[in-house]
């Protein structure tokens, strides 16, 4: 349960990277979160919700778009998925897999009121 | 409709401090271990057993993280190993900027092991890089052989699982071979070992992997 924390951390990139003038105008913030990052959507939503009203970001809502487990299997060469968070290949069954997605935490966009 | 890209990772903050860590932990030539684990699983005890028996091979520091109290501290104290101990007030985890604050109180030249034990549990600790060399997830056998299943993202970021508790296999619902089976599943390279701090069952080999590690 850190999404309170994770929602600090949203707040000061967005003071970091919105121009000042524009804090106010932010009306959407685009995150990624991946299926494996630990991370649960609804309560992140929450606390963004309770901790932005003391921001400048007061106007802003929050869009999480979530990426799926992939694998890449390094026998067979294919792109899979399995249930979450197995590293056996979904088609051959290989365990030698690297992890193409699924546990990103990133904050992809913002929009502005124009 | 205007549209600023950011495309930055949420923890880049503490990813950027715990890459401070493992430089001057580098350079101070310290191997350094990330211990996690849910609450109750034998992290300090394994601590204990691994002091006793490398203490007069190599020098240790230590860095405690807990919700409340310094017993942590207090245990590893007896055993004239430099620790400081993180109280989070409720934090569920250690950041990078709890450890590198411990770390400035702790006088780094001539140690070569240090150990962070992080707040038990087995979710919000997993995302958080202290700038550790490996992280070390403890599991003991009274947790049940499905909890890496249940809790993939600690294991998937673990290189390291201790099984912990195995004098106490014959009285549980724990089957080791299962338990094995499902952390490889979800991490094919993680090193396993097994130990008892009751019987002192393992600990040898896993302070021979600790030795293998130091940095000459």
């Amino acid at each position: 349960m850190h999404e309170l924390s994770i929602s600090q951390n949203i707040i000061e990139i967005l003071k970091e990277n919105v121009p000042e003038e524009d804090y106010g105008n932010v009306k959407m913030v685009i995150l990624e979160i991946g299926e494996l990052s630990g991370i649960v959507a609804d309560s992140l939503q929450f606390c963004f919700d309770v901790i932005k009203i003391e921001t400048p970001f007061q106007n802003a809502e929050m869009k999480i778009t979530n990426i799926s487990f992939k694998l890449y299997c390094n026998t067979c060469k294919s792109e899979t998925t399995n249930a979450m968070g197995i590293r056996l290949c979904g088609k051959c069954g290989g365990s030698d897999t690297n992890i193409v997605s699924g546990t990103e935490m990133r904050i992809a966009e913002v929009e502005l009121n124009s | 409709m205007n549209i600023i890209t950011i495309e930055r990772k949420v923890l880049e903050k503490n990813d950027e401090i715990a890459l401070q860590i493992r430089n001057k932990l580098k350079s101070n030539k310290i191997f350094t271990i990330n211990v996690v684990s849910s609450p109750g699983s034998g992290k300090t005890s394994i601590l204990e057993r691994t002091i006793e028996s490398l203490k007069s091979k190599i020098n240790f520091a230590v860095i405690e993280g807990d919700v409340q109290t310094n017993f942590d501290a207090e245990r590893v104290k007896k055993y004239n190993v430099p620790v400081v101990q993180i109280v989070t007030n409720g934090g569920c985890h250690l950041d990078a900027k709890l450890v590198k604050d411990a770390l400035d109180k702790i006088k780094l030249k001539g140690i070569k092991f240090l150990v962070i034990e992080n707040v038990g549990n087995l979710v919000c600790p997993a995302g958080y890089d202290l700038g550790e060399d490996y992280k070390v997830v403890v599991l003991s056998t009274t947790e049940g052989d499905d909890k890496p299943l249940k809790y993939p993202k600690m294991f998937i970021n673990s290189s390291v699982l201790i099984i912990n508790k195995i004098d106490l296999l014959p009285y549980v619902n724990c089957r080791i071979k299962e338990l094995r089976e499902n952390a490889l599943k979800i991490n094919p390279s993680l090193k396993i070992f097994e130990t008892s701090c009751t019987t002192g069952e393992g600990i040898e080999e896993w302070c021979n992997w600790v030795m293998m590690n130091i940095i000459k």
